[in-house]
């Protein structure tokens, strides 16, 4: 069943529904782009549904009374519909607006704070492969409250280390703060346990979905989170636009994040009463064009299917895995193969180090990310101060994993490693 | 021979390549007067610097780095350039230097001061690697300025 899905697959129909795929680089080189776990490209799709919106819809939401601002409206409204079927979510009013994934995780972190779910000698727990978006709100968190911040370990294998869960989600805890798949190793997490552990002690979960809701089919209602973070620009969307999605009567016990219009109910110079989720998250004029643009974004992605598109990319990365461990000297960071594993791999060569690497890379028309990638904890577990990242997506192909194991070969021989 | 790979040859001249794997001056080394600990945010390349000026002489630059070929071979022409200099002269060097990263390409290297620094005028057309190249030049500006009010206190 699963081969025949995946033959079905036509991954040079999906680049032709990507202009940016077909353009040339300096010295008309094709474009071989292996950073999608940095952002995503654009299908015409989502830059339509953008430049549609400007050209014909463009009004401000919720307050002005003309008949732009009820199309716009309208649009916004309906994008946060279509997100929230797109992710399973039981009401719409579950999704909440932000401008991407780290203010989402900004705003969960302060306003449990706020709201006195959190305080001195309580505890949260995150884990050292998590990206620093969602290792820093929760830092500020502890150092507002007097909470403490504790860790899951990882395995050399690259996988998180479950073995003490009982010694670090304890009766003190109150959030559990995790990567679904992790934007540098590669592991897509055992969510489950997790939380079902922290709930046992009435933790709330959160989790960064920042790359699994682009990669694999997701459902938060059948997932039991209480909230989970992702952005819009990795799953093919705009920039300037993320999602918090919340447990409603959880959001709906939490205090405003950022004051301003929209965001409330009334104001007197005395105090303000507040709007009830989402808008009470929303302060100001929204990301309106983009919310427009993610919507269509995940229209997109809904219409080839995500258990597809998953599919896809666990072929590429097998293909890639493979490819990358024959070269001498490559040490893959992460897992080794395609089990329980997104479209990311981190890599380091001996005697050549990432940036030089990038560099020749793109002098190939390679693109893809070397350094930290905000994962700093996670390469000081490994060692290792910097790697090169290669992130594939639905429009990967084995012929660009052969031009980066190529152009990889070429840079050994550059360096003389 | 394509223009970016033509590019690519212009940023790694052999005299980087050549300080990259014999790195000048390498390691930490006593009498220091100031340490300083830098690095690149965006990127995680760090450095430990001292310096070690005595009267108004940088009798020695010595550093753990830990980076690209480009920081790390930066720090090595640094360190061959400024040891045995005056502090003044030291840091005309350095603003020489700092205009030819930042110059997009259009600055003109003066080889009598720059000597084998020339080699990093490519390095300006690369935006993304300006900041490899200065991250050893910041780190000496630092020290030196710490290393002198330390003097002026006593």
């Amino acid at each position: 069943m699963t081969t025949l899905e995946t033959a079905m697959y036509d991954v040079q129909q999906v680049r032709e529904d990507f202009p940016i795929l077909s353009r040339r680089l300096a010295g008309d080189l094709p474009l071989v782009y292996l950073d999608s776990a940095n952002t995503s490209q654009k299908p015409t799709a989502v830059i339509d549904a953008i430049e549609q919106h400007y050209r014909l819809h463009n009004a401000n939401v919720a307050r002005a009374m003309h008949q732009l601002g009820a199309e716009a409206s309208e649009a916004f409204e309906d994008s946060r519909t279509r997100i929230a079927e797109f992710i399973g979510a039981s009401q719409r009013e579950e999704v909440v607006f932000t401008k991407n994934a780290s203010e989402a995780l900004n705003l969960v972190a302060r306003v449990l704070g706020d709201g006195g779910r959190v305080g001195d000698g309580d505890e949260i727990v995150i884990t050292e492969m998590e990206h620093h978006s969602n290792i820093v709100p929760w830092q500020l968190l502890c150092e507002r409250t007097g909470a403490t911040l504790r860790w899951f370990g990882v395995t050399d294998e690259g996988r998180l280390d479950l073995s003490n869960i009982d010694a670090l989600i304890t009766e003190r805890t109150k959030v559990v703060s995790v990567t679904w798949v992790s934007n540098m190793l590669g592991t897509i997490n055992p969510l489950d346990a997790i939380i079902a552990k922290a709930h046992q002690v009435g933790a709330l979960v959160v989790v960064d979905g920042s790359q699994s809701v682009p990669q694999i089919p997701v459902d938060v209602a059948a997932l039991g989170a209480d909230f989970v973070a992702f952005t819009g620009h990795k799953m093919v969307g705009p920039t300037g636009i993320g999602v918090l999605w919340g447990r409603y009567d959880v959001l709906a016990d939490l205090p405003p994040f950022l004051g301003g219009g929209e965001m409330i109910e009334t104001v007197t110079m005395e105090r303000s009463t507040f709007a009830r989720p989402p808008a009470r998250f929303e302060a100001g004029t929204p990301p309106i064009a983009q919310a427009v643009g993610l919507a269509a974004a995940a229209d997109y992605l809904a219409n080839i299917g995500m258990d597809q598109i998953a599919a896809h990319e666990q072929q590429i990365t097998a293909y890639a895995l493979s490819a990358l461990q024959e070269i001498d000297g490559l040490t893959v960071v992460g897992p080794k193969d395609a089990v329980d594993r997104g479209g990311a791999i981190s890599f380091t060569l001996d005697g050549v180090h990432p940036h030089d690497i990038a560099q020749l890379l793109d002098s190939r028309g390679v693109a893809v990310r070397a350094g930290h990638h905000c994962a700093k904890p996670a390469h000081l577990r490994f060692g290792v101060q910097a790697t090169t990242r290669a992130s594939f997506y639905l429009y990967t192909t084995t012929d660009e994993i052969d031009a980066l194991v190529a152009a990889l070969h070429h840079t050994k021989k550059y360096f003389g490693a | 021979m394509n223009i970016d790979a033509q590019n690519v040859d212009a940023l790694y001249q052999e005299i980087i390549l050549d300080h990259y794997k014999n790195p000048h001056g390498a390691g930490l080394r006593d009498p220091f007067e100031a340490e300083v600990h830098h690095v690149n945010p965006t990127c995680g390349d760090e450095i430990t610097l001292r310096v070690h000026v005595d009267g108004s002489n940088v009798s020695d630059v010595s550093y753990d780095a830990q980076g690209c070929s480009i920081s790390q071979a930066s720090a090595s022409v640094m360190n061959e350039l400024l040891v045995g200099k005056d502090v003044d002269q030291a840091l005309s060097v350095l603003e020489e230097f700092q205009a030819l990263m930042q110059g997009k390409g259009k600055v003109e290297p003066d080889e009598d001061v720059l000597e084998d620094g020339i080699a990093f005028a490519g390095v300006a057309q690369f935006p993304a690697r300006v900041k490899c190249a200065l991250l050893s030049w910041m780190a000496f500006k630092d020290a030196v300025a710490q290393a002198i009010s330390q003097e002026g206190n006593r």
